[in-house]
């Protein structure tokens, strides 16, 4: 059979899980992790439907993430239906016997950020979270995706899961990026050169000396953003990289060399095939921001916006409209005259150890013009943040340093823009109303948005980052 | 689950591409249990003008589209987050099956396991129904078994993943097909463990 053909990182995965493989293409997959959060509920409400149990209570482990406050910790929730949902998901935990990160325990964040940190995120593992965002985890050379409820259910009930063999492609990057230039500018140019559903169906793969040189905390964003070109999963093949972020963690295998060992065999194969290709140039590659209400409205900072009156048909004209009008903007309008009323640093896109770094060595010494958020990615990156002092450099710059939590990027906590507040963000959605009803959001990176706050607009941070280190 | 065979239904154009689940139903309304209804709740923040009132001219709110079972929309229909809350909107706003060129694939799942048949058109059939529905055009029927969408004197072919097509022809969940598999997967278990013991974690609720 093809056990001898070459195969990709996928398709080695996918193998090791398949339980059985049904002739119309659907396979009954194995799941090694499911998260759940706040949000689960849905799935959880299912089971009880159904009086059923879970099947493999140490494989279900739970955050608290999406509904937590951000502020005044270890207090009561004064929101009656925030409290709620931390409390049901509190609830579902204990009546199932269930692991959890709960509010107050010493390890909670953004279930992104926590699996990884916690060494519950392996490479070669399916990992499956009620979360789009799950993509995340493919950093790791996990397959990884995000489900619905009744999925959830699914999972919690059989801890299984049918799925379609998606197709494969692979976008290799090559070359060095150039100094300010990071994973989320990468992740950006993919997703405007793919389209918002140009990687729908597909597993992705980034491949090339350019992923290589990422670290963990690089290409845990570029992962994380595969949902927004429409790709269920983005993986990177476990590397020496890889292995140096496990090593030690609190549940990384208790024989870490076995394990290595079977994970060093997980990259794809020399001429192992796949349905489409991609190459980027890193030396391509600049600061990107976007100025719609896609994703895939993404343009270099030094660009001016489009004119619908120029779009290729009549469809790209109609959401060019629409994007600059929800926006406020009009077309020909330089990106870098684009004044702010607020930044946010958070989200499992982009708030993890090096990303503060990132936006704290453009914010070093300087003060931000309008006020902002940074939340980081779970209470032990908080820790080794003020360890660092990075906290200090945020609140003398002026932005508020609050606990860890989704918090600004789907604003389920009450972490709110005001109707028409234009906020430079590191999430991962631009979308309509996503961080408040009216809210208006522009996409970059961490340094870009620390860029944003000093200058009060969208700005090249490049030259900000002279003379620095 | 109901079984779809075919739907006759009013359809309501939606000339919009990128619809992703964040318009479908905004982050804010999904604390509530599904019980109290989500139909209230589909698109409503672009049904509405910010003082709250309904848009008049906002195709769902048109009163020629009242009671509408179909939606017809551009490229990219349910990206997005995961939220299955956006299939329970449009169930509960009464619809069973989306038009559209593309759709996200996690809203996809989603639609199937409620019953809502995400069926994708050909950009230009697409393009040439919603037209046909500004120009008036009320009702549209949905073949399943076809594989066919007609309006007027016109017929498009769809395409939907042939399990999907099956599930949605029987009115199947997937549970319980699994459980008639149980005795595969406490195989595959057994053997996993043994082959791939670093991929397990110790029982308990500890967290380190």
């Amino acid at each position: 059979m093809a056990e001898h053909a070459p195969r990709t990182l996928f398709d080695k995965v996918w193998d090791a899980h398949a339980i059985l493989s049904r002739e119309d293409g659907q396979a009954l997959l194995w799941i090694d992790r499911h998260f759940f959060h706040e949000g689960s509920h849905h799935g959880f409400n299912q089971l009880k439907a159904r009086g059923a149990e879970v099947a493999r209570p140490a494989l279900n482990i739970g955050v608290a993430d999406h509904y937590v406050p951000t502020r005044g910790r270890g207090g009561f929730i004064a929101d009656s239906s925030v409290r709620h949902m931390v409390e049901q998901l509190s609830a579902n935990a204990a009546h199932h016997g269930l692991r959890l990160f709960g509010l107050g325990n010493p390890g909670q964040g953004i279930v992104h950020v926590v699996g990884p940190e916690q060494g519950l995120t392996l490479p070669g593992l399916t990992i499956v979270c009620g979360d789009s965002h799950t993509s995340t985890h493919g950093a790791f050379g996990a397959l990884a995706f995000g489900i619905g409820a009744s999925e959830v259910a699914h999972v919690l009930m059989t801890q299984t899961l049918w799925q379609r063999r998606p197709k494969r492609m692979r976008v290799t990057v090559e070359g060095k990026l150039g100094p300010g230039i990071g994973a989320k500018d990468v992740a950006l140019s993919v997703i405007a050169r793919l389209g918002a559903d140009g990687g729908q169906g597909h597993a992705l793969e980034y491949a090339g000396s350019t992923i290589r040189g990422l670290s963990m905390e690089g290409r845990l964003t570029l992962c994380n953003l595969s949902i927004e070109c429409g790709a269920r999963c983005g993986m990177v093949a476990p590397d020496a990289t890889t292995l140096a972020f496990l090593r030690g963690r609190p549940f990384a295998p208790a024989d870490f060399e076995r394990a290595a060992e079977a994970w060093m065999a997980l990259p794809s194969d020399p001429g192992a095939a796949f349905d489409r290709e991609v190459a980027l140039d890193a030396s391509q590659i600049v600061p990107v921001v976007t100025w719609g209400v896609t994703p895939e409205d993404a343009l270099p900072v030094d660009a001016t916006l489009p004119d619908p009156d120029r779009a290729a048909d009549p469809a790209r004209a109609e959401q060019i409209r629409d994007g600059l009008d929800y926006m406020g903007l009009h077309a020909g309008q330089r990106v870098s005259d684009i004044a702010i009323d607020r930044v946010f640093i958070g989200s499992c896109t982009n708030s993890r150890i090096e990303d503060l770094r990132a936006a704290a060595a453009v914010l070093a010494g300087r003060r931000a013009r309008v006020p902002g958020l940074v939340s980081p990615g779970s209470t032990p990156v908080k820790r080794q943040a003020e360890e660092e002092g990075l906290d200090r450099i945020f609140r003398d710059a002026g932005l508020e340093w609050v606990e860890s939590g989704c918090s600004m990027c789907v604003g389920m906590n009450g972490d709110l823009l005001a109707a028409g507040e234009r906020c430079a963000s590191t999430t991962n959605r631009n979308f309509k109303g996503r961080q408040g009803k009216g809210s208006r959001t522009h996409l970059m990176s961490p340094a870009m948005v620390a860029a944003a706050a000093v200058t009060g607009h969208l700005t090249d941070v490049r030259p900000l980052l002279e003379g620095r280190a | 689950m109901q079984p779809f065979r075919v739907l006759a239904a009013t359809a309501c154009p939606l000339p919009m591409a990128n619809v992703d689940t964040d318009q479908l139903i905004p982050a804010r309304f999904m604390s509530r249990p599904r019980s109290a209804g989500y139909g209230d709740f589909l698109l409503h923040d672009l049904r509405a003008g910010p003082d709250g009132a309904p848009l008049p001219d906002f195709p769902l709110n048109r009163p020629e589209r009242a009671g509408a079972g179909i939606l017809v929309a551009r490229r990219n229909f349910g990206s997005g987050s995961s939220r299955e809350a956006a299939a329970y909107a449009l169930v509960d706003g009464g619809f069973r099956c989306v038009l559209a060129p593309s759709f996200g694939d996690i809203f996809s799942s989603n639609a199937v396991n409620n019953g809502l048949l995400p069926a994708r058109l050909e950009e230009a059939a697409a393009e040439a129904l919603l037209g046909w529905l500004e120009a008036g055009g009320l009702e549209v029927v949905v073949d399943l078994e076809a594989c066919t969408v007609s309006a007027g004197e016109q017929r498009w072919p769809f395409a939907v993943d042939p399990v999907w097509r099956t599930k949605l022809l029987n009115g199947w969940s997937d549970v319980d097909l699994t459980m008639s598999h149980a005795a595969a997967i406490e195989g595959f278990a057994r053997v996993d463990q043994a082959r791939r013991p670093w991929a397990w974690l110790p029982e308990g609720t500890g967290t380190g």
